[in-house]
């Protein structure tokens, strides 16, 4: 079923070069939302919607609430005491406060951190983890073949498929982040947010991991915190500049590169002036 | 540079000098060899004695048939004392056991609970609980098999006595079990957070985490609690002996009274007169409850190994 949904979507995008406009359908529907840390506010009034397969990209110095951001996305706040989140979010639609049962959201919403954590089991189970977990009881073929498909999609197949019972902690840093992508695709997720991913990440590799990402945006919405203002301007359609816990400005990628801000800041940013 | 005349002055011109840091290190380097050193000639030396006190049983006296199956423990007769251990391994091992399936479950299961889904306050309480029962001493436990558990035995089972496997198993099963229960939670503190972030981010649920990802990321150190434990039932003599009704058995059901290697030795030792046959024996004991804690050390060893290499 999901499989027959990206295909639709595939077929309207053919060259994946078009990016979604205005009238796209909403994938994530962010409204005055503000995150504290205890008395702290880390983010506030942030409302903002994300498009279809639009790649998003967030740039923002140190503490300006990116990561917190997209903590509060997938819900990721329960797992912190301290973390408080107030406005709403609708992904497809449904205010995610709704969900009864949040780790089904997670399933749809893939994620990648900025260090790679390979947890301790081997290659082929990090990939296979979540589809054994879901409950979809595949068989070994099928579970092979997505194992496969998702290492392949995130350029790892070629330098793994001989070893897939190796540790997955015994990759190089980044194999690790294109295992932690590969693991991500694991349940075909409509939406991908990527935290900084290639800070521990070469540059060749990063180069590679954005041709996949290119790729994926065929068939996924994706969420790109980057702290190279470079990568927002090669990959992400629209980009928001987040600045000590505020939304400067929210736009067109190619017009904020080109000079066309709303705010001062934001040029300045831009332009590396600080941060 | 110049091999021979790399003398002080010139490593001295260099930046090169022996500062104070570099004096402090060198000697807490020292002080720690020696200490590490002594704590392996202590065991040693532990080991020495005890073997030297039962040397001439093991060697000279020894029927060794008789010692390790005889069930008869009967050093002190008169025509013909016969030192069979059987029976006294039999009520050490039937009370470990049974200790152990009391303990196990219920620590691992305390452990996770503290872990992985207790939060705030009423982690710090259970933790503080835990810490407060690990610190009963052995001599209380005791007392409270003597005092409560043995009549709570004879009333619900409607059995003649109370002091039995089933009394001693349940008190030396509560006694391990805080002490488990914290070095097991160690090991699921050591497991890093963000394997678990990972894996919730993924859409596995909390106890899918603990089952998936946590605990084989922990399970040589609760693999360590559990060999802990176990070395503490084993090893374990006041409870044992006020609460096994320390009378030579072996045991066909759990209300039978057993005695405990241990518990023979520290009832025994007291009225044996220095480097008779009796004294001996219990060392021979002695050496025994040596050499089975350095087989399961090993074996614990072993596994871990085994289990970091799969
Ligand atoms: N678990 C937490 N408890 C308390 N404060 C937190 C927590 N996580 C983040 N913060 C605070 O919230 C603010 C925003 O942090 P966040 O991690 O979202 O920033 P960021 O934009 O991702 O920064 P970076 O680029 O360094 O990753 C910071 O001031 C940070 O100290
Ligand atoms: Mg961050």
């Amino acid at each position: 079923m999901v499989n027959f949904a990206l295909q639709a979507k595939e077929d309207q995008h053919p060259d994946g070069s078009a990016a979604p406009g205005s009238d796209a359908p909403v994938q994530l529907a962010v409204n005055k939302l503000e995150i504290r840390y205890g008395g702290m506010v880390a983010l506030s009034g942030v409302s903002l919607d994300i498009r279809q397969n639009e790649i998003f990209g967030i740039i923002g110095p140190a503490n300006s609430g990116k990561t917190s951001f997209l903590n509060a996305i997938n819900r990721m706040d329960m797992m912190r005491s301290n973390m408080t989140v107030t406005g709403d979010i609708h992904f497809n639609g449904v205010d995610i406060r709704q969900w009864r049962n949040v780790y089904a959201l997670r399933r749809q919403i893939g994620v990648v951190f900025p260090l790679p954590v390979g947890l301790p089991m081997t290659i082929y189970d990090n990939v296979a983890l979540a589809p054994r977990l879901s409950g979809k009881n595949l068989s070994r073929q099928a579970l092979d073949d997505l194992v496969e498909r998702c290492l392949r999609r995130a350029a790892l197949w070629d330098e793994v498929k001989d070893r897939l019972n190796s540790l997955g902690s015994l990759l190089s840093g980044g194999q690790q982040q294109r295992l932690t992508i590969a693991r991500a695709l694991s349940q075909e997720p409509k939406m991908l947010m990527l935290d900084e991913f290639s800070i521990a990440v070469d540059p060749v590799t990063t180069m590679r991991i954005e041709d996949v990402l290119k790729e994926l945006r065929q068939e996924m919405t994706i969420i790109l915190v980057t702290n190279l203002v470079q990568q927002a301007q090669r990959l992400a359609h629209r980009t928001a500049f987040f600045l000590n816990g505020e939304c400067v400005e929210i736009g067109e990628t190619e017009a904020l590169f080109s000079g066309q801000v709303k705010d001062s800041r934001t040029q300045d940013y831009i332009e590396g002036k600080f941060g | 540079m110049s091999g021979q005349h790399t003398d002080a002055a010139l490593a001295e011109n260099a930046g090169d000098s022996l500062d104070a840091n570099w004096y402090i290190d060198k000697l807490f380097q020292g002080v720690m060899f020696v200490c590490g050193i002594s704590a392996v000639l202590f065991v040693l030396g532990i080991f020495a004695f005890v073997f030297a006190e039962g040397a001439e049983f093991v060697i000279k006296t020894i029927n060794w048939s008789q010692f390790l199956l005889s069930p008869r423990w009967a050093p002190t007769s008169d025509y013909n004392p016969t030192y069979g251990i059987l029976a006294l391994i039999a009520g050490t091992a039937s009370i470990t056991v049974l200790a152990m399936a009391v303990a196990v479950p219920f620590s691992l299961g305390a452990a996770i609970f503290i872990a992985e889904f207790a939060k705030g306050r009423t982690r710090e309480v259970l933790k503080i609980l835990i810490e407060l029962l690990a610190a009963i001493p052995s001599v209380v436990w005791g007392f409270i098999g003597l005092a409560i558990m043995n009549p709570w035995i004879i009333e619900t089972f409607d059995v003649p006595i109370g002091l039995n496997v089933l009394n001693c198993g349940l008190i030396l099963g509560l006694m391990a079990a805080p002490i488990i229960t914290s070095i097991a939670e160690d090991a699921l503190k050591a497991v890093p957070d963000t394997y678990r972030e990972a894996s919730e981010a993924l859409g596995a649920s909390r106890w899918q985490t603990t089952a998936r990802v946590v605990l084989p990321a922990a399970k040589n150190g609760l693999l360590a609690a559990v060999l802990l434990g176990v070395g503490r039932g084993f090893g374990e003599t006041m409870a044992v002996l006020m609460a096994s009704g320390h009378s030579i058995n072996l045991p066909s059901s759990v209300f039978d009274s057993v005695r405990a290697l241990t518990a023979t030795i520290a009832a025994e030792l007291g009225e044996t007169a220095v480097g008779s046959e009796h004294y001996q024996a219990l060392f021979t004991i002695g050496i025994f409850l040596f050499t089975i804690t350095f087989i399961i050390n090993m074996t614990a060893d072993w596994i871990i190994r085994g289990s970091k290499k799969g």
